[in-house]
């Protein structure tokens, strides 16, 4: 038990710091600050699988985030359909045409991979800014609903659109640990150590590759559709690609290919922004510097670094404890232990 | 006036500008394989330096240019001392992060210092001329023969100096390069300092027939991108070539089919481009 | 027969590396294949493992035609391979670098995972117990909990057998799989192989170690230039014309 808590510690903390914060602050200005986080945070564990477990660095998840967005907002507009049901069929439509999208540009590697996607990105947010009749193209799409009432539970209220959200928030953290810390993950993260070795090994990367873009691009759909039923506005500028360099920042900063590395990294950046303030269109001017040290010096970010901090003392702690003899059962304790902090 | 004529004159202008943007993308892919994403923000600096020479100094439009060249390769050089060297043995998606910081970083700059405005750039050359029937101000003109005229000194200095020489040879195999004593790091700056020039002049020739601001860089680094995936990667007579019927396609593109879809076309096309070959049009891998 | 190429051919461009290559591979023995550098060596490995789809020619394996098949799918039927160079996933444990080995032969997909379903549960146990079971026998228990990182260069190799016997092969391929080790390291690894085919699994391997490939092998092809030269015993080969003038008039890495 004391072991679940030391792992899993973090966690546990940041529920239940998240669950009381509304009772410590009335600041209605906070709660929609941390809300809007909850979101990008969501986006950004769909990216992190993707580009962190996989290794495929897409740069059309800005695009992915505002049809997810669009989508929920043309739905229940103008097709006037109910709220979960428009939320549902949004995730799905942007799952489908990242289905589309993923088939084609899975093929490529690299840097072609990046400048391929960096371009469908970059389309997306042409045609939502283009295609006036549909979009309302630059003028945004105006009144989207909140959620409706699910029985007695009303989201009208910022609280309760910030218990809402938390709960996408906790509910995609539970599956990307679990994704993560199964075999599907290590089929994953196969794929990033080298596809060759992965196929060899009877793995189709293909296929796994595929699932991973549908699965990041879902998760993108849906950060989306919760941000347009929260800001109840969107604009095309949601698609930029300035929007994706913000979800790397996150990603980069809290750890690429960790798990507490999008929650680390996007609360991180925010709240230091809020506290920047008078920054605002310069924070890039810090951020931009931010993400290439970090990448030359520590490229899993803040929960790498720390991750790699806890193996070194331990590998120390080894050392001066030579050779004493463990039973099976507290060896494979142990392996468990270890196993987990790759997450 | 004929429309066609009009458009196709148009198309080469713009073309002429795609192609020196992309000349500098594809020297800096030949030699290091780094996509430097940070190209676009050295584009758009080129363009602010100049233009504050002009205004702030009064000095001449050819002279800021030069300046502004010698300024923004040296950039070049400095982001790959501190950036791109550092990272020469780092997984693949690393570089790319840190040159899109980079992009971050140069536009928030240019934010911070001129602000985010749309500013103009007169040149002594707004006069109209008659040409072959066609009317064109002077700045297109020059923007033609310009960039023209970079590209043959560029060809020339590659192919008949010594120092050109390391350069293609380096782009060609690396590690023989450095066996048979090239200097990789010298090149791989030199290579930066050209690839920074490029921009700044292709920049700051365009500037006065478009506009200029912190996010000009945007649509041209990614047309870029397409032009040298189009030309195949790492290829000089490709981003040239490429260039041209990225430009072409779209102005004719933007008469006859859709203004607003124009930038589309580029994108559609690279789309298409990499569903059916996904290492590009012209890979060199598999021999 | 086992394994079986026919005239399988690799162009690349205008250069031939594989040319025309008739070749068995017994099972239940140690296959090795040598020659020079550039013989061809690792493109015909390439080849048979799927990696490459050969410009002529075919692999049976059991009777069956594998030649067009993806590298995952011929493995799924029991050829496992290594690389060269090991690529490990160095932040994460031995026995996690493993476990993954065995995925083949699991069903579990992604909402298994997601619903912990008991099948996921059950496949979960049994990939660690196929990683535990093949890490024991290359003799890696005890660094199975130690991160990739830390671990020697010839307990590199061993992981990366142990990954190879976890998709529960009828034959591994190993290329070159003592490059880089020291000689007492290098019995060590012979001595495994041999244990593996005691085991009932065939091996195949490209070796430039001649000393150790003519005790350990049962039966050697020679290939020079893409072409093979020779193909026989240890002594067959050793008394070979052909072959002692490739390695004596060219570039003898032997």
């Amino acid at each position: 038990m004391g072991a679940y808590l030391k792992k899993r510690g973090w966690m546990i903390g940041f529920i239940l710091l998240a669950v009381v914060f509304p009772f410590l602050s009335q600041n209605d200005y906070f709660l929609h600050v941390l809300t809007l986080a909850f979101i990008w945070m969501i986006a950004v564990y769909g990216l992190n699988l993707l580009a962190g477990y996989t290794g495929y660095l897409s740069l059309a998840h800005a695009g992915f985030f505002a049809i997810g967005a669009y989508a929920l907002g043309l739905l229940t507009v103008k097709a006037g359909l109910n709220y979960w049901i428009a939320l549902v069929l949004a995730c799905v439509i942007t799952s489908a045409i990242g289905f589309v999208v993923g088939l084609v540009a899975l093929r490529t590697r690299e840097h072609f991979f990046a400048i391929y996607t960096l371009c469908v990105g970059y389309i997306i947010y042409l045609v939502i800014d283009k295609w006036d009749s549909l979009t309302g193209g630059v003028r945004g799409l105006i009144g989207i609903p909140a959620p409706t009432a699910i029985g007695p539970i009303s989201f009208e209220t910022p609280l309760s659109q910030y218990y809402l959200i938390l709960f996408f928030l906790l509910a995609t953290i539970l599956i990307m640990y679990r994704i993560i810390h199964s075999l599907t993950g290590r089929t994953f993260i196969a794929i990033r150590n080298s596809e060759d070795l992965a196929q060899t090994i009877g793995i189709s990367t293909m296929k796994n590759k595929l699932l991973v873009f549908v699965l990041s691009t879902f998760f993108a759909g849906l950060a989306g559709a919760l941000y347009a039923s929260f800001i109840r506005f969107i604009g095309p500028d949601i698609g930029y690609i300035t929007i994706i360099f913000d979800f790397l920042t996150y990603l980069l900063v809290g750890g690429l290919g960790t798990l507490a590395g999008p929650i680390v990294g996007t609360f991180l950046i925010v709240s230091v922004s809020q506290s920047l303030q008078f920054l605002q269109d310069y924070r890039m001017l810090i951020f931009g510097p931010l993400l290439t040290i970090l990448i030359i010096f520590y490229p899993r970010g803040i929960a790498g670094a720390y991750l790699d901090f806890r193996m070194k003392r331990q590998a120390r702690k080894k050392k001066s404890v030579p050779s004493k003899q463990t039973s099976y059962v507290q060896q494979s304790q142990e392996d468990e232990e270890k196993r987990v902090k790759e997450g | 006036m004929d429309i066609l004529t009009q458009q196709l004159f148009n198309g080469l202008t713009i073309g002429s500008v795609y192609s020196l943007v992309a000349l500098g993308l594809t020297l800096v892919y030949g030699i290091l394989h780094i996509p430097n994403f940070a190209h676009g923000a050295l584009y758009m600096l080129g363009a602010y330096i100049t233009l504050t020479l002009m205004l702030l100094w009064g000095i001449h439009y050819w002279i800021a240019m030069a300046v502004s060249v010698l300024v923004v390769g040296l950039l070049g050089v400095l982001m790959d001392r501190l950036v791109f060297h550092p990272l020469r043995n780092a997984p693949p998606i690393h570089d790319k992060i840190a040159a899109i910081g980079m992009l971050l970083f140069l536009e928030a700059f240019a934010q911070l210092i001129w602000g985010a405005d749309y500013r103009t750039m007169t040149t002594p050359y707004g006069q109209v001329i008659n040409l072959f029937g066609t009317t064109a101000t002077m700045q297109r003109v020059l923007i033609n023969i310009g960039a023209i005229a970079v590209m043959i000194l560029l060809y020339l200095f590659l192919k008949k100096t010594y120092i050109g020489a390391t350069i293609i040879a380096m782009a060609q195999n690396r590690e023989g390069a450095h066996l048979v004593g090239i200097n990789t790091n010298k090149v791989a700056m030199l290579t930066f300092m050209i690839s920074g020039g490029l921009a700044a002049i292709a920049a700051s020739l365009s500037a006065p027939i478009n506009l200029v601001f912190p996010g000009m860089g945007h649509l041209v680094i990614l047309k870029a991108f397409v032009i040298i995936i189009l030309g195949g990667m790492g290829s000089i007579p490709g981003a040239i070539l490429g260039g041209y019927i990225l430009g072409f396609t779209e102005s004719l593109g933007a008469t006859y089919i859709s203004n607003d879809y124009k930038d589309l076309i580029a994108f559609l096309l690279l789309v298409i481009i990499l569903s059916i070959r996904p290492k590009g049009l012209f890979s060199r891998e598999g021999f | 027969m086992f394994i079986e190429t026919r005239q399988l051919t690799k162009k690349f461009g205008g250069l031939v590396a594989v040319n025309e290559v008739d070749f068995t591979i017994e099972k239940g023995k140690i296959n090795a294949i040598i020659g020079p550098n550039g013989a061809g060596k690792s493109t015909f490995f390439n080849l048979v493992s799927g990696s490459y789809t050969p410009s002529s020619g075919q692999v049976f394996y059991k009777g069956k035609d594998i030649t067009k098949l993806p590298p995952n799918k011929i493995a799924t039927l029991g050829v496992a391979r290594t690389f060269q160079t090991t690529n490990l996933f160095e932040q994460s444990t031995v026995l996690d670098n493993v476990i993954v080995g065995h995925r083949l032969r699991t069903r579990s997909n992604l909402l298994d995972a997601v619903l912990r379903t008991k099948r996921y549960k059950l496949e979960e146990k049994k990939c660690r117990d196929k990683a535990m079971e093949v890490l024991d026998f290359v003799e890696l228990t005890h660094v199975r909990g130690e991160l990739a990182v830390n671990i020697s260069q010839e307990e590199k190799k061993r992981v990366a057998f142990a990954l190879a016997l976890a998709t529960d092969p009828e034959v591994v391929f190993l290329d070159e799989p003592t490059a880089g080790i020291n000689p007492g390291e290098t019995e060590g690894l012979a001595a495994l192989m041999e244990k593996m085919v005691k085991r009932g699994i065939t091996v195949c391997l490209i070796e430039h170690k001649m000393k150790m490939i003519m005790k350990l092998a049962d039966k050697i092809m020679v290939l020079n230039y893409g072409e093979k030269i020779a193909e026989g015993t240890s002594e067959e080969i050793m008394n070979n014309q052909a072959v002692i003038e490739a390695y004596l008039g060219g570039d003898a890495s032997a």
